[in-house]
């Protein structure tokens, strides 16, 4: 018999609709979860004890009135980077370590209006800016399988707080891979969606052509609800995409035959270690089984896409994080006798190094007499790579590739090398440049024990067809029944 | 082409960034290593090539000029370091430093 902490939405749905539980009740399980394991996980910046009870009473109102829906009264980790109104959002950065937002994110208003529970601010990368969480300015968040590795970055204590059940569902923020890569090293599911498919207002920018807010859950029909609910088109971000917005949950147990599966052979040629490919071939049997045609298709400009992303990434970041100077918000260095050295060291002092090397690198992408060599010549290459995706889903209705290259390393082991540690990024930068959307669902485990993540990448808008999939794969496969051994303080 | 020590500063002088001398060195580094990956662009033929700014085109995202609710100031003001006046205050803008 499961605890309420290791339950899924779709369980606790059916729990709280019948008054089983109270959402309230639900709540506290999870704060006790969390006063639990957090001193070994630290997911969270900042736990919102007082205000996630008063939601959950809320959530008890709309449930006695008949009103639920899918995530009425369920525990969400919001990754630090989404603001929520009244409650201290740092970017997990100390250039932000005080700022609270007066406004919510428009899927935080959506996750209000469904009378969800915001349990908390999930720790992660500064700025976004990372592939580990070692970069946040306030702590390390430790993946709860091996508490000595990282748990993927940078929607890190997203993924964390997930695995750890200390929250249902969580939301991140993945502009290179930041969703997916910690689904893949905590063995849980994350998705990125479809650029402008899910509303960016509220979203502290970081690379505004690639960011996209996804979502990371212990199932895919989790996921499907979350998504639901939070996509939709938003005046306020102009960048949002003005389509319908399905119920996900339509797609799921569809079967799968006729779809035909593209498998990408660059991904299974750079970098890719020998265990995580065994893993990936063995879920494509899986597919098969399903009645899925396997079918070859060429990626060839993957080995160029890492580089193509640092350019674009850092060029954009370097004027996203320009507001940063200590006027009207956030962190100002003190008695700075004019506003250029208060802007100077204020940046100075309030970014981290990895911040530092990314606006550096991109300024000087955009800067005269390199623009061309650099910030141009990547976004011609993205235009490349973009075809080439539209090119191979002409042949296929799902691509399916290793999410990264090995299992979650150690805490501290590729900080020092910001090339070493871009690296994790190599198969999950293609999607936020061709700005379609990928899912990571767990396919197994490596041989000391750590998850390893299946990535499905799908055309523009196919977030149908890749829930469909990922959700045949999990049944077919079996929702994995292990659950990290974290020691109970 | 290698990254300098003066890019460095030129650089960090564009982004309003102070740096030690120590961050400098390290700064200088990491860009080259950066750099040499990006070089690899180079091998790829994109004469004819249009530049993707943004993967989907969407123009003119416009709305009525009408005036809306927006944030009242005290909330616009809540996070500020230093205020005075329902203003920010910053420190004097032409200092004692040259530009």
């Amino acid at each position: 018999m499961l605890e309420l902490h290791e339950m899924t939405a779709a369980r606790l749905r059916h729990l709280l609709d019948t008054g089983q539980i109270s959402a309230v009740e639900l709540t506290k399980a999870i704060l006790e979860r969390i006063d639990a394991v957090e001193d070994s996980v630290q997911a969270y910046i900042t736990v919102r004890r007082e205000e996630a009870l008063k939601e959950a009473a809320r959530a008890d109102e709309m449930i006695r009135r008949g009103e639920s829906q899918p995530l009425t009264g369920i525990p969400v980790a919001v990754k630090d980077n989404i603001c929520v109104r009244g409650t201290r959002t740092t970017c997990g950065s100390r250039i932000l370590a005080d700022f609270v937002p007066p406004y919510d994110a428009t899927v935080i208003g959506k996750l209000n209006e469904q009378g969800a529970v915001i349990i908390g601010k999930a720790n992660m990368d500064e700025f976004a800016m990372g592939s580990s969480t070692e970069t946040s300015a306030f702590k390390v968040t430790r993946n709860p399988w091996d508490l000595s590795r990282v748990p993927g970055g940078s929607s890190g204590g997203s993924g964390a707080a997930v695995a750890a059940d200390e929250a249902v569902i969580a939301l991140g923020s993945d502009t290179g891979g930041s969703v997916r890569l910690p689904a893949s090293y905590c063995g849980v599911v994350g998705m990125k969606p479809t650029y402008g498919l899910i509303s960016r207002y509220g979203l502290v920018a970081f690379a505004s052509s690639l960011d996209q807010i996804g979502i990371l859950s212990k199932t895919v029909a989790d996921c499907a609800d979350t998504l639901t609910a939070i996509a939709g088109h938003d005046r306020r971000d102009s960048t949002s995409l003005d389509v319908p917005v399905s119920d996900y949950r339509e797609y799921l147990g569809k079967n799968l035959r006729g779809m035909r599966a593209g498998i990408p052979k660059e991904y299974f040629e750079l970098r890719v270690s020998d265990e995580v490919k065994s893993l990936v071939e063995k879920a494509i049997d899986v597919f098969a089984d399903c009645g899925v045609e396997i079918v070859d298709v060429s990626l060839p400009l993957t080995k160029y896409a890492l580089a193509c992303y640092y350019l674009i990434a850092t060029a954009e970041a370097s004027s996203n994080l320009a507001r940063y100077d200590g006027v009207r918000y956030g962190y100002r260095s003190e008695e700075a006798p004019d506003t250029l050295t208060m802007f100077q060291k204020t940046r100075d002092e309030g970014f981290g190094a990895e911040a530092k090397r990314r606006i550096l690198l991109g300024t000087y992408a955009l800067s005269t007499g390199y623009y061309d060599q650099y910030y141009l010549k990547a976004l011609k290459v993205r235009t490349l790579l973009k075809e080439s995706f539209i090119k191979a889903f002409e042949d296929c209705d799902f691509m399916i590739a290793p999410t990264t290259p090995r299992t979650a390393f150690r805490i501290g082991e590729r900080i020092d090398d910001p090339v070493e540690m871009y690296a994790a990024d190599t198969y999950t930068v293609t999607a936020n440049l061709a700005g379609v959307p990928a899912l990571s669902i767990p396919c197994g485990f490596g041989s000391q024990g750590l998850p390893v993540g299946l990535q499905l990448m799908g055309p523009h808008l196919g977030e149908g067809q890749l829930l469909q999939a990922a959700y045949a794969f999990e049944q077919q496969a079996g929702v994995a029944e292990k659950r990290p051994a974290l020691e109970v303080s | 082409m290698p990254v300098t020590r003066a890019d460095v500063e030129y650089v960090a002088k564009l982004a309003r960034l102070g740096l030690t001398e120590e961050e400098k060195e390290r700064l200088l580094d990491d860009l080259n290593s950066i750099l040499d990956m990006a070089d690899q662009l180079g091998e790829l033929d994109t004469e004819d090539v249009e530049p993707t700014h943004h993967v989907q085109v969407i123009n003119n995202v416009f709305r009525e000029d009408e005036v809306r609710p927006s944030l009242p100031k005290e909330e616009v003001l809540a996070n500020a370091p230093e205020e005075q006046n329902g203003m920010f205050k910053v420190p004097r803008i032409v200092g004692e430093q040259e530009n």
